[in-house]
């Protein structure tokens, strides 16, 4: 559709990845007290990846495996690192749901008072951070991206979080640079022992480490794979987050401002299930499948652990963050299969979770503004009170216990079809999360929206029309991809496909 | 011993800061200790004029001069450009700092005179080539940190920290002569080279345990100069005592004249080349890897966990610094040439950085008059440009990207990875998520307490040009870094490959 170019194929990525930072650098020059134009700066630059990631995505040839749109510059020519960027279908769907959610939450935003300037400069840092490592192919890129993301993060809890936010924001920074160091020590040994196939030296080039014919000898030794695989798997696994690293999460997301908490659970965990698919099943194939089951096994607990510990939580927010844990246990159960409804099922896990959690925090976030408190047991009938409100957020809690016709259920359905064939008693324990799912979400419906009216909360005005304009969209989508998932699904199909026929049986 | 006109032309920088010592001493003198500003321009012009001397000819090969007692090569060279250069900038820091330039301060001309002195010093460090010059350079240094430290001579810490600093000095100075002492007795040299070459005659039985203890010995003078655990117990409370510049300069400084001498008394005097990394042949039965490792490893894991609990954040740098000491010996350990590269890239890296916090740390007390971490609290609303700078050295010096320090912990952790030092590689990282524990405590309070006092830190125009100054740097390498690295590279080669 060359109608809709904006920019050019081959530089649309780097244009995406960093107007957020000029839009950063346009708002540090302005002064402290122009609240407004910090607000429209970052809605204005925010809109760009918006539109870049959509011409992305309505332009992307979807029959083809490969890369697309790449761009390749030297960058440090000693150690052979490049500026190399590019998507295939796998990273254009997280692209797509960075830009979206970035968006919308710079409009979620629009109400916060305390040093804006920081804020909104902060969050467009971030945003490149995040589409920065959706799109590297140079894994010394990729860690800066990585990294880059953790300092913005760290701040926007901190700073403009709740009560226990440095705390929360400290656990985070910890976690996840544990995490990271010891990707950095697995992709340094890659470095050294990945054969540049067109120079014959060291590479970072990821796709020349997915190339077992590069590997030097000392990595085709098994041992060694299913160390630097598990290295590799701990980093990723941190973000995700599996058991038993999950403990930073219900901090980080209760603590953190509402816009921060979506872009956590919405883009921030599939960064951790987007690292495997991208570096440690396609590098490391055989050790992929040497720890299959243990992923399976760990995607059973975080199903259902994060599903019985969502229902003992009184306040909203944890209930959601806990529910992530949960849903992001269905995305590993898919991942662990290795067959394409599973690999489906888990991009599509991937894209739903992020639209569906952007969904329930922003409907969290829009109570939390009018009452200053989240106890489920303070509220009740605000279906009475609030019915827009009410059916908006019952719509997104619909969609997260995975009601056939909205978003989340096809996700979970594809990963249970994948994965009964090939394991069956993990799966069948795992059904359970569904069941716990439902109690936690309806239990909750019936405790916020049904019985009588708190009187404290009689005068309690529904959703405006800005919060209307960070919700809706994401409500559009979800009833969408759950009536019809084919936009993404042919989207990452013939990606996942190739991954697949990559993995040795 | 033959001395030739000829081979004062290469030491014309290190002449230039010697007599600017002089000039400086004399226009005190003249001026009875009250124009100082006359002694400070006349510092910085000798430090400039050295530095374009040194910069306008840049020794190609290995200059051996004054009868091989000291060296002028490209190692040499790449040292004394980045002493020059922080020696600048510990003049303009100093010049900024009340704790040397306020109302009561006496000497202040004399402290600028012992810093062209220590400049000095520390350049004849990194040249020598011969056991009395390493010993004579290494006191020079020690001397003149000694009084440096116990500038402030009213103050209780100040004069704490400098006897501190004089009496382990003097025990670690005299083991190491003794160390020293052993080597000519083996061989009957005193030059580093010559030394190698009746090393290699002799058979190694005869020289085992002497040759043992006397590097043992050395090791202990120059791992006092640059804190390695377990020498380095002044450390600490030296840096807090002393006024903060030359708490400055002392991280910047000596610690990577230490570092150089390290590097050239290793691998001229007990290396063979052709051996690799299991080059040191000195004593077979002894695994120096595993010895210098060990050291490494206890070094920067004390350091960071000793930093944790630290209140004064000079305190805390200084425990930081011990923690850089044990990174940048892992490059060392491995006796790679990828190694010794990521060390000297990594100090050229340290010395911004740590200036740049220690610059932060001048202009609070400027204010205050203290180090507490607590005194951070609110910064970033009162002075927005230094609590940003502020955070962009701590994160550099924990080692995240976009920084400086990033790149020179990956070069670091790449020559471990390389020569599959599994274990050391595996610590290192993991101390540098310790660290970041610490470090992040002072943004915590810059950015997340908040504070009674408003206004300014009323710091003067050159204080914060040169804040931005370092602190762009330590940005700009985290992006690019090629022509620096290939610097660090070049000035090896020599050393290494003759």
């Amino acid at each position: 559709m060359p109608g809709l170019e904006i920019v050019s194929r081959s530089s649309l990525l780097t244009w995406m990845a960093f107007v957020p930072l000029i839009g950063a650098a346009a708002i540090i020059a302005l002064p402290r007290a122009s609240r407004g134009a910090h607000r429209w700066v970052a809605l204005t630059t925010a809109a760009v990846p918006l539109l870049l990631a959509i011409q992305l995505f309505l332009t992307f040839d979807r029959a083809t495996p490969g890369i697309q749109f790449s761009t390749q510059a030297e960058w440090i020519k000693s150690f052979n690192i490049q500026y190399f960027v590019g998507v295939d279908g796998i990273s254009v769907t997280m692209v797509l749901l960075t830009a979206l959610l970035s968006f919308l939450c710079i409009i979620a935003s629009w109400g916060i008072e305390k040093a804006t300037k920081g804020y909104f400069a902060l969050f467009l840092l971030l945003e490149t951070g995040m589409l920065g490592v959706f799109i590297s192919l140079d894994f010394f890129l990729f860690y800066v991206f990585w990294e880059v993301m953790l300092l913005p993060m760290y701040f926007l809890i901190g700073i403009w979080g709740g009560p226990r936010r440095e705390y929360a924001a400290i656990k985070f920074f910890l976690y996840t640079l544990f995490g990271s160091v010891l990707m950095l020590l697995a992709l340094i040994a890659l470095y050294f022992n990945v054969k540049d196939p067109v120079t014959g030296g060291h590479t970072f080039n990821m796709l020349a480490m997915m190339n077992q014919a590069n590997h030097s000898a000392w990595l085709l030794n098994s041992g060694v794979r299913h160390i630097l695989f598990l290295g590799l798997f701990v980093g990723f696994a941190i973000k995700v987050p599996i058991f038993p690293f999950h403990t930073w999460l219900p901090d980080a997301h209760v603590e953190a401002p509402t816009a921060v908490s979506v872009i956590l659970a919405g883009v921030l965990l599939k960064m951790g299930t987007y690292g495997i698919f991208r570096v440690c099943y396609p590098m490391l194939p055989d050790a992929a499948r040497w720890f299959s089951v243990p992923l399976a096994i760990l995607g059973a607990i975080n199903i259902v652990y994060g599903a019985c510990v969502a229902m003992a939580q009184t306040d909203m927010k944890k209930l959601v963050a806990y529910s992530s844990v949960s849903h992001m246990g269905y995305v590993c159960l898919g991942m662990a299969v290795f067959n394409e409804a599973g690999f489906t099922g888990a991009m599509m896990q991937m894209f739903n979770h992020g639209c569906i959690t952007a969904m329930l925090f922003l409907m969290v976030g829009v109570i939390y503004d009018r009452t200053h408190h989240r106890e489920i047991s303070g509220f009740g009938g605000l279906m009475m009170k609030m019915p827009r409100y009410s059916s908006l957020f019952s719509l997104a809690l619909f969609a997260a216990l995975g009601l056939p016709g909205l978003s989340g259920f096809v996700g979970e359905a594809l990963v249970f079809v994948g994965a009964f064939r090939v394991y069956q008693t993990v799966t069948i324990i795992s059904g359970l999360g569904i069941i716990i799912g439902a109690a936690y979400v309806l239990w909750m419906l019936q405790r916020v929206f049904l019985g009588p009216l708190n009187p404290k909360y009689e005068k309690l005005p529904d959703i405006s029309l800005r919060e209307m304009l960070s919700a809706v969209p994401i409500a559009v989508i979800v009833v969408l991809l759950g009536v019809y998932p084919p936009p993404i699904i042919d989207m990452i199909k013939v990606s996942l496909v190739n991954l697949l026929r990559h993995i040795p049986a | 011993m033959n001395l030739r006109w000829s081979d004062t032309v290469y030491f014309l920088p290190e002449a230039v800061m010697a007599l600017t010592f002089v000039v400086c001493v004399v226009l005190d003198i003249i001026a009875r200790g009250r124009r100082n500003r006359l002694t400070v321009l006349a510092l910085w012009s000798g430090t400039v004029l050295s530095l374009a001397l040194a910069l306008a000819d840049p020794p190609r090969g290995s200059h051996p001069i004054f009868g091989q007692m000291v060296v002028v090569d490209p190692f040499a060279h790449f040292f004394r450009v980045l002493f020059l250069i922080v020696t600048m900038l510990v003049t303009a820091m100093s010049y900024s700092s009340r704790e040397i330039m306020g109302e009561d301060r006496e000497h202040k001309g004399e402290y600028y005179s012992f810093l062209a002195a220590l400049c000095f010093g520390m350049m004849v460090m990194a040249e020598s080539t011969d056991l009395l010059m390493l010993v004579l350079s290494i006191e020079l240094v020690s001397v003149i940190s000694y009084i440096m430290a116990g500038y402030a001579r009213f103050s209780l810490r100040s004069t704490e920290a400098s006897l501190k600093y004089v009496l382990y000095g003097s025990v670690s100075s005299g083991v190491m002569l003794f160390g020293a002492a052993i080597f000519f007795g083996l061989t009957g040299q005193t030059g580093f080279v010559a030394i190698s070459a009746k090393l290699a005659a002799l058979p190694a039985q005869q020289t085992g345990l002497a040759l043992l203890v006397a590097t043992l010995f050395v090791l202990a003078g120059i791992g006092y100069k640059i804190s390695a655990v377990p020498f380095h117990f002044w450390t600490p409370d030296v840096y807090e005592g002393s006024p903060t510049p030359i708490t400055a300069l002392f991280a910047a400084g000596p610690k990577a004249a230490g570092f150089a001498l390290l590097i050239r008394f290793f691998y001229t005097t007990l290396v063979q080349q052709t051996h690799g990394v299991e080059g040191l042949r000195v004593v077979e039965q002894i695994q120096w890897p595993w010895l210098l490792a060990l050291m490494s490893a206890v070094t920067m894991t004390y350091g960071n966990l000793a930093a944790l609990r630290q209140q004064n954040i000079k305190r805390m740098l200084a425990y930081s610094s011990i923690a850089h000491v044990g990174y940048l010996l892992m490059g060392f350990v491995l006796l790679t040439e990828a190694g010794l590269q990521a060390i000297l890239f990594y100090l050229i890296v340290y010395a911004i950085m740590n200036l740049g916090a220690f610059l932060v740390v001048i202009a609070l007390n400027n204010r205050v008059g203290s180090e507490d971490i607590d005194d951070y609290a609110g910064l970033s609303s009162r002075e927005p440009l230094v609590a940003v700078a502020m955070t962009i050295f701590l994160l550099s010096l924990t080692g995240l990207p976009p920084t400086a320090g990033f790149i020179g912990k990956f070069y670091l952790f790449a020559a471990v990875v390389k020569s599959g030092m599994w274990w050391l590689a595996l610590l290192g990282v993991m101390n540098s998520v310790i660290s970041l524990y610490y470090y992040m405590r002072i943004p915590k309070a810059m950015y997340f307490a908040s504070t009674q006092e408003t206004g300014g830190l009323g710091l003067a125009r050159a204080h914060i040009v040169i804040l931005v100054l370092l602190a762009l740097p330590v940005v700009l390498l985290g992006l690019y870094w090629s022509p620096f690295k290939a610097m660090a590279d070049e000035s090896l080669r020599r050393l290494l490959w003759g």
